[in-house]
């Protein structure tokens, strides 16, 4: 199997997404380059939104990832509580 | 349609197919075939368009309210730089050249990916698809002009940025991006689909915009980057959305596949042959590096690439023709392609230079196998050339390939040390090429390619002349008239970086505090 990965700008808005991509994947692994931060991850990666706003306290969208989000590969499937990125093999 | 009120809100799932599933009609005074006349010559078979989804279920709403948020962001950003001279702040002047080469080469395609997607999304039968390519389409435009302004900030003090759109019809390099994109454009709408949204969009655009906008991060230019990754969050929308248009397409019809997989042949070769650009941008241009153009390649190509190639070998894809020849390439393609536009440097909108001490090391480093062994002696005899006085300025035009345009310098794939040459007869004249891959495409297509506008055959033909030029005077110095064709500042524009006005001006305004009324 292969990775997948999502990056994101460094900044305040994607902190918690990027706290909560790697608490919830526990084989995620984040690396930093200037003014980005990309996540690896074997397989299957999953963004919940429960686990972001436990972090920030308020409601969030997990559109609102849009405005930070740099690339990601993968097979891609969102709905209102989680975005999954998937190889299928 | 009738629609019970009910109090909670509706899902994204729902949404997004109300949108694209309840939306459109079926003609009844003419017949599909004629109201969307483009999907069917190209052999391409869709049974069911509403298979077609967009994976983020994006609405217009959420759409327009993302963008204005990336849009307030971004202009914040691009006054605070004006109002600090941000230019200032970057490495060195040497990297503004890579800011020359972006607005040159990338905007106006960001400007034709616009019009190409409006076309196509007129032409699809499919709700779902024409909703993605219109969205698309606003993008690409924001992605034009957002460039344009973040780049206008320099544009007022340094040179090489005045007469990009000019340009971009007609200078010899900036044919190799606009023929790649007007090769597509001219294609079928799923042609151009699988051309720009998976093979450049998919499998390459990382190469052009996360190097290019860490490289800017590095080197302390907080507009581009901020540019950069604003249109870069539209652009995993776009790649997102080429993954699911071609499993779209492969699922349809098994008669599809062989179709995709030559179109995939093609245009990840046509893709990576524009990617020569960035590879010596990565190594050569930026004065703080942040990886090799060979790392690169290995992480977004050959990784990232092999997983999806490896995922879409279940439809009986298999990776492009051409890719093992990347991965071959990566050892040389930036340092043959900086050694040529050093060659060129006379007639390039943007300063070349050979590589400092420190960028040698950086490049031995590197490149092990190759740099010391193959091109650090090229060029140090350059630079001890320039030391004596005796610049070198190549003033022979190059040979250029039909296909990619690009002059014919790369090397065989067996030996590194032999440059490639193809060539195919057709209709009583030979066309010459750099690599298999280019002269398949052609023995294809010929009768495209034929008409293939080459700007060393154009300034041969005299059609490269301002009006009113009269290649019979005495004294007639061609090549000088056809950089006043390209409205190139002699000496200003050109030439080395070393005693260049740009050098001069930013050591000076650095110097002496803020420049400015």
């Amino acid at each position: 199997m292969s990775n997948v990965f999502i990056a994101f700008q460094a900044n305040e808005d994607s902190r918690p997404v990027i706290e909560a991509i790697l608490e919830d994947n526990p084989n995620a692994v984040s690396s930093a380059s200037p003014a980005m931060v990309k996540i690896d991850c074997k397989d299957r990666l999953v963004i919940r939104r429960e686990s972001i706003e436990s972090r920030i306290g308020r409601s969030f969208d997990l559109q609102e990832i849009q405005l930070s989000l740099i690339t990601l590969t993968g097979h891609l499937d969102e709905d209102d509580d989680q975005l999954t990125l998937s190889w299928k093999q | 349609m009738d629609m019970e009120a009910s109090k909670k809100k509706l899902g994204l799932k729902e949404r997004y197919n109300h949108l694209t599933r309840g939306l459109d009609w079926e003609t009844t005074y003419q017949p599909k075939e004629k109201v969307f006349p483009y999907t069917r010559y190209e052999g391409i078979k869709i049974h069911d368009w509403d298979k077609w989804e967009d994976p983020f279920r994006l609405t217009m709403d959420a759409y327009w309210k993302y963008q204005g948020e990336k849009e307030k962001k971004l202009y914040a950003i691009i006054d605070a730089f004006a109002q600090n001279n941000g230019h200032l702040g970057v490495s060195d002047a040497r990297y503004i050249n890579a800011l020359k080469l972006f607005i040159q080469g990338v905007s106006p395609l960001e400007y034709m990916a616009h019009r190409g997607f409006a076309h196509v999304g007129r032409q699809f039968d499919g709700v779902s698809a024409r909703i993605a390519c219109q969205m698309q389409s606003v993008d690409e435009l924001r992605h034009a002009q957002t460039q344009m302004h973040t780049v206008s900030n320099y544009n007022k003090y340094y040179n090489g940025m005045h007469s990009w759109r000019h340009w971009h019809d007609r200078v010899w390099y900036l044919s190799v991006p606009k023929s790649f994109f007007d090769d597509a454009m001219s294609g079928g709408p799923f042609e151009f689909v699988v051309a720009i949204s998976f093979a450049f969009e998919y499998v390459l655009t990382n190469l052009l915009f996360v190097p290019f906008m860490s490289g800017a991060a590095y080197n302390g230019d907080m507009g581009t980057v901020t540019f950069g990754f604003s249109a870069q969050s539209d652009e995993s929308r776009h790649m997102t959305l080429g993954l699911e248009i071609i499993k779209f397409i492969l699922e349809q019809d098994p008669a599809n596949v062989p179709i995709v997989q030559r179109w995939m042949d093609k245009w990840f070769w046509r893709g990576y042959k524009v990617l020569t650009l960035v590879s010596m941008m990565m190594d050569y241009m930026l004065p703080k590096k942040v990886m090799s153009w060979k790392e690169a390649w290995e992480i977004y190509g050959e990784q990232n690439g092999g997983a999806l190639f490896n995922d879409l070998a279940r439809y009986g894809i298999r990776k492009p023709k051409g890719w093992e020849q990347a991965s071959i390439e990566k050892e040389h393609l930036s340092h043959q392609a900086w050694a040529v536009f050093y060659n060129y440097g006379a007639a390039a909108l943007f300063h070349t230079w050979t590589p400092t001490e420190e960028d040698k090391d950086w490049l031995s480093a590197k490149y092990p196998d190759t740099f010391d062994r193959m091109y650090r002696p090229r060029f140090e005899y350059w630079e001890q050339q320039a030391k004596e006085g005796k610049r070198f300025y190549n003033g022979t035009l190059p040979m250029l390939c039909t296909t990619c345009q690009i002059p014919m310098f790369f090397t065989e794939p067996t030996d590194p040390t032999k440059i490639c040459y193809r060539e195919s007869d057709y209709q009583g004249d030979k066309y010459h090429f750099c690599s298999d891959h280019c002269k398949d495409i052609f023995d294809y297509e010929p009768e495209k390619y034929v008409q293939s506008w080459l700007p060393v055959h154009q300034i041969y033909q005299g059609n490269c002349f301002n009006p009113g030029v009269d290649p019979t005077a005495p004294g007639f110095d061609p090549l000088r008239a056809v950089l006043d064709f390209y409205h190139l500042n002699f000496g200003r524009d050109n030439l080395d970086f070393e005693g260049s006005e740009d050098q001069k001006n930013f050591a000076q305004w650095n110097g002496h505090g803020a420049v400015g009324a």
